[in-house]
């Protein structure tokens, strides 16, 4: 049975304390916004529910913020989250329609207009925004991935070097870095608490997620839709909008095995196909993928993750040491590393187990962070490391629909652009249905994937 | 210059305004039992009332009748009562003028109460649970057409686009066809126009008759509800409490089974005394309660089960768009499903054979509706009152095995031996009535609006108490989980839900079918053996609040 021990004297004061200690120390000159009571105007670019919900989180920060425009491609999208955020946060949302931009290159209009962008938008267009929202000189959060492709990552890492340069401030939407217990535990494992990693393993096993309907869409609308506005409104079901769902959501886990390993690896093998997810609203991602990824130490992480309902779920990291283990996502650690017995006082209770009661919702966290390094002016660009975990999960994607061996630079230096060249709703998407509005979909052996 | 207005009449302007909102409480009854003064007959209506004129023909300004109806809503003597519907402008002005012009009530009129309608409360529920209709409900529509047939300007029911076909015009002596004439008329909204209200007079004069099977094509869900019920009066065999048996269903379709024990009716103690150790001031005070007899599921349902409700079979064909699809082909595809959670909701506690959690209480609702689709039994969640007499199953202690929690681990999964995760269903010992994990393992939804005073409410002893849902936080989860401690798995031991239980859902809006953090709640189902009418199914399946 685990020993578990509540440390009593960790609270979330010493935590802030610690961590406002280091960002003052780190503090550049007097930047962009030194006022904490300037407001700041904040765009949505991107108005499903989770764009929605981040803007949400945007203006439940400290000091005055004001949504002041809104962009998406569907005009109904933008109208319902209007109306959600207006009901939630009367006083702070404030889009005239004149500010309210539907369209492909909405994006540009809306950004013009705020001092922090909220980018949100089904992940393929994320390099293009992110670019152009740097290119204009803004403070952003990005939700993750960053990219479905090598060139959309080669993008985001440009990008990530100009925003350095224009002292901009990027959150990105990998919110376990902004999570009390991850934070805590990765920073004992950081310190050595069980020795070097040797072995790693992360999931995310579940049921799977919603699907458009491509008969409702057009019972709605009264007509057929453009294959353009289906894949639009599918988006979670295409490579080139959403990545596989290996990308879309499996990403946070590779993501926390990257941060434990201060690093990312260097190839990876794997398979994976589709199972059980055939119908017509299915597009070409598959339903599960298991993929071995080896890091530069030559230590290996094995990832799972499946779309399947039924089946034994998890969503959850793990990794081994020389000196123990540990339950990263469920923050306890197992240690018989003489150093960390020393911290917890006595070797056989070498178990350590974060609990703290209240800790904060990381999605709220993750918003406070960035308005603070915004209003502070501390550096705050978390583009890397989050363009490294979204090319770490393209390359396990790679891995399993080509059957190969996959290695990083070869990944990260893939001709494979999947975004098409012109967007507009009579645009044929790189990728079509048959005669029975079955799509393709990737064969181990055959398939070029990288 | 306005010429002058006719003079008020009584009998068709005063009469309705005073026999649909006061003579329900000024008559000869109410002022024997209350010495209330006397509407309904003239000698009576125009004595003075204590001190004061109750009609003071000529003056209105010294006239209760009158000046009652304008003091401020928040004045105990305002009339009418404000939980009743209030008068209008206009019909305040008439009773104003009728008075100042001398406040003629012709002699031998006399008024009896008659129901006030409102269309929203009385007709829509009509209309929407489309036919055929009964007796009461056609006497309704006659009382509504009385008077004036008012519908709300504009308002729709259900959703339809409105104005599509036109209503064919009936001639006189014509019988009126519901299809052709009224159906136009309903499906285009309000407000009336004089022919239409003409027909519907016409329609109602001639028994309102609604041919079987025909909806009014605008809300879906309640003509849904009504072909629920059919089959399930078709499907409900069992008469009496006698007939009631345990038995095991296997959800159609699939291979995955649940079980239901009978509960008999019965009278119980609801609530715990205040000698009860670890007791908390919302169990009192205790009360008698009536339950009705029921079935309730043997084991906290699972994931097995739940899943299927979530993950519908999305490999089936797309349905064909020409409008051809009868739902009816299979009634359980029409109801509602759960939009999918972007997180894996068993936090990795385990799904074959563990309690489905983390479901908002709606989420459990449509459950049943489903379920009830499916199989042809009408399913619903127990009432607060429904649970604590299954969880008691006639004992009177703090738990069912006594008072001492020491033997709490024989029969339960809580904070002590949970491992910090729910555990397997039906591991453990049951209770007297054969019910599995009543108490421990996961929190179980009730249908009740969490109130720690609503004990407080009750004289004698109260039958089938349910303190109807009006706010979605917070309702009342019973039976205590894997998280808490043994106080909190008391048979009396209450808890209400909070918005918190969702902080971490990411989306705007926030999810009506999933707490993001809420792993220890799940629920169990019951059967009533009555089975009810499709009105008071849709009341047990939609609360109508599960908007945050």
């Amino acid at each position: 049975m685990t020993q578990k021990i509540v440390r009593p004297d960790f609270t979330r004061r010493d935590f802030i304390k610690t961590s406002s200690t280091i960002a003052a120390a780190a503090a550049l000159a007097p930047g962009v916004f030194a006022a904490n009571d300037e407001t700041l105007k904040l765009a949505l670019v991107g108005c499903g529910g989770r764009g929605s919900g981040a803007a949400s989180q945007a203006l439940s920060t400290a000091g005055p913020v004001k949504l002041v425009a809104m962009a998406d491609v569907f005009k109904d999208r933008l109208d319902d989250s209007y109306g959600n955020l207006k009901a939630q946060h009367a006083d702070r949302v404030d889009v005239p329609e004149e500010n309210k931009f539907v369209g492909f290159d909405a994006y540009k209009q809306a950004i013009a207009l705020a001092d922090v962008v909220i980018l949100a938008t089904p992940p393929g267009f994320r390099p293009p925004l992110l670019e152009e929202a740097v290119r204009q000189g803004k403070n952003i959060f990005t939700e993750k991935p960053l990219a479905v492709d090598g060139p959309g990552v080669r993008k985001v890492l440009a990008a990530a070097e100009e925003a350095k340069k224009k002292n901009l401030k990027v959150g990105v939407g990998l919110q376990r870095h902004h999570q009390l217990g991850y934070l805590e535990t990765i920073k004992r494992l950081h310190d050595g608490a069980i020795g070097d990693i040797t072995a790693m393993r992360c999931y995310w096993n579940g049921s799977g997620v919603w699907t458009r309907a491509r008969h409702e869409y057009e019972q709605k609308a009264g007509r057929p839709l453009t294959e353009m506005e289906y894949q639009m409104r599918n988006w979670y079901y295409f490579v080139w909008l959403c990545g596989d769902h290996i990308v879309e959501q499996h990403i946070h886990n590779l993501d926390v095995i990257n941060w434990v390993k201060q690093g990312h690896p260097v190839k990876a093998w794997g398979m994976g196909g589709r199972e059980v997810r055939k119908g017509l609203d299915h597009g070409e991602i598959f339903d599960h993928h298991f993929v071995e990824f080896e890091y530069a130490d030559g230590s290996r992480c094995s990832s799972q993750c499946r779309h399947i309902p039924g089946c034994w779920d998890s969503v959850s990291e793990h990794v081994v040491g020389s000196d123990g283990i540990c339950d990263v996502s469920g923050h306890v650690i197992r240690s018989g590393s003489p150093r960390y017995v020393q911290e917890i006082g006595s070797r056989r209770e070498a178990s350590w187990h974060f609990t703290t009661p209240g800790a904060k919702d990381p999605y709220q966290q993750e918003h406070d962070d960035l308005f603070a390094a915004i209003r502070n002016d501390t550096p705050y660009n978390e583009l890397e490391y989050g363009a490294h975990s979204s090319m770490t999960a393209v390359m396990g994607r790679m891995a399993t629909y080509s059957g190969k061996e996959i290695s990083w630079d070869e990944a990260l230096n893939s001709k494979i652009d999947t975004m098409p060249k012109e967007l507009s709703w009579d645009t044929p998407p790189p990728t079509l249905p048959d005669k029975e509005g079955h799509y393709p979909v990737a064969v181990p052996g055959v398939t070029v994937a990288c | 210059m306005l010429a002058a207005a006719a003079p008020v009449d009584f009998v068709t302007e005063v009469k309705p305004i005073l026999e649909q909102n006061c003579v329900s409480c000024h008559n000869a009854q109410k002022a024997k039992e209350n010495g209330k003064f006397r509407l309904d007959v003239k000698s009576e209506a125009f004595k003075p009332h204590k001190k004061d004129n109750t009609i003071n023909p000529g003056h209105p300004e010294d006239s209760l009748v009158y000046l009652n109806t304008q003091l401020p809503l928040s004045d105990d003597s305002h009339m009418p009562p404000k939980q009743r519907d209030q008068l209008s402008k206009a019909q305040t002005e008439t009773l104003k003028r009728w008075i100042a012009e001398g406040a003629n009530w012709p002699e031998g009129v006399t008024l009896k109460t008659v129901q006030r309608i409102n269309f929203v409360r009385d007709i829509q529920p009509i209309l929407e649970n489309g036919g055929p209709l009964e007796a009461k409900a056609k006497d309704t529509l006659k009382l509504w057409l009385e008077q004036g047939a008012p519908w709300p300007d504009g308002l729709k029911i259900g959703g339809v686009k409105g104005g599509g076909e036109k209503p064919a015009a009936v001639a006189a002596g014509q019988t009126v066809d519901f299809v052709s004439n009224v159906k136009p008329i309903l499906e285009a909204g309000g407000p009336l126009d004089e022919a239409s209200k003409a027909t519907l007079k016409l329609w109602v004069e001639q028994g309102a008759k609604w041919p079987d099977g025909v909806t009014i094509g605008v809300n879906k869900k309640a003509a849904l509800i009504n072909d629920i019920y059919k089959k399930i009066l078709a499907n409900s065999k069992e008469q009496t409490e006698a007939e009631m048996k345990a038995y095991t269903n296997t959800i159609p379709d699939t291979k995955v089974t649940y079980a239901m024990v009978p509960i008999p009716g019965g009278e119980f103690v609801m609530g715990s005394p205040s000698s009860e150790p670890g007791r908390n001031a919302d169990e009192g005070p205790q009360h008698k309660v009536k339950i009705e007899p029921f079935w309730m599921e043997q084991c906290e349902v699972t994931w097995n089960e739940y899943e299927l409700f979530m993950y519908p079979d999305e490999n089936k064909p797309a349905p064909p768009t020409d409008g051809t699809t009868n739902y009816t082909s299979d009634l359980a595809d029409a109801v509602s499903r759960p939009t999918k959670p972007y997180t894996e909701m068993s936090f990795g506690m385990g799904k074959d054979g563990y309690p489905a959690i983390s479901m908002t209480q709606h989420g459990c609702n449509i459950y049943c509706q489903w379920l009830s689709a499916k199989t042809g039994h009408f399913y619903r969640l127990p009432t607060e009152a429904e649970w604590e007499y299954a969880c008691r199953a006639g004992t009177t202690t703090a738990y069912f095995f006594g008072n001492d929690p020491k033997d709490l681990g024989d029969y339960a999964w809580f904070a002590e031996n949970s491992d910090s995760k729910y555990q397997k269903v039906g591991t453990k010992k049951p209770n007297p009535w054969g019910l599995y994990d009543i108490i421990g393992n996961v929190d179980q939804w009730t249908l009740d609006q969490y109130d720690p005073d609503y004990y407080k409410t009750f004289t004698g002893t109260v039958t089938e108490p349910w303190n109807k849902a009006t706010q979605p936080y917070p309702h009342v989860v019973r039976g205590g989980s894997w998280q808490d401690d043994a106080d909190k798995l008391r048979s009396a031991c209450r808890r209400g839900s909070t918005p918190d239980w969702k902080v971490q859902d990411p989306q705007l809006p926030k999810s009506v079918w999933y707490h993001t953090d809420a792993p220890f709640v799940g629920f169990r189902i019951i059967r009533p053996l009555k089975t009810p009418t499709a009105a008071e199914m849709e009341k047990y399946w939609h609360s109508g609040v599960e908007k945050d």
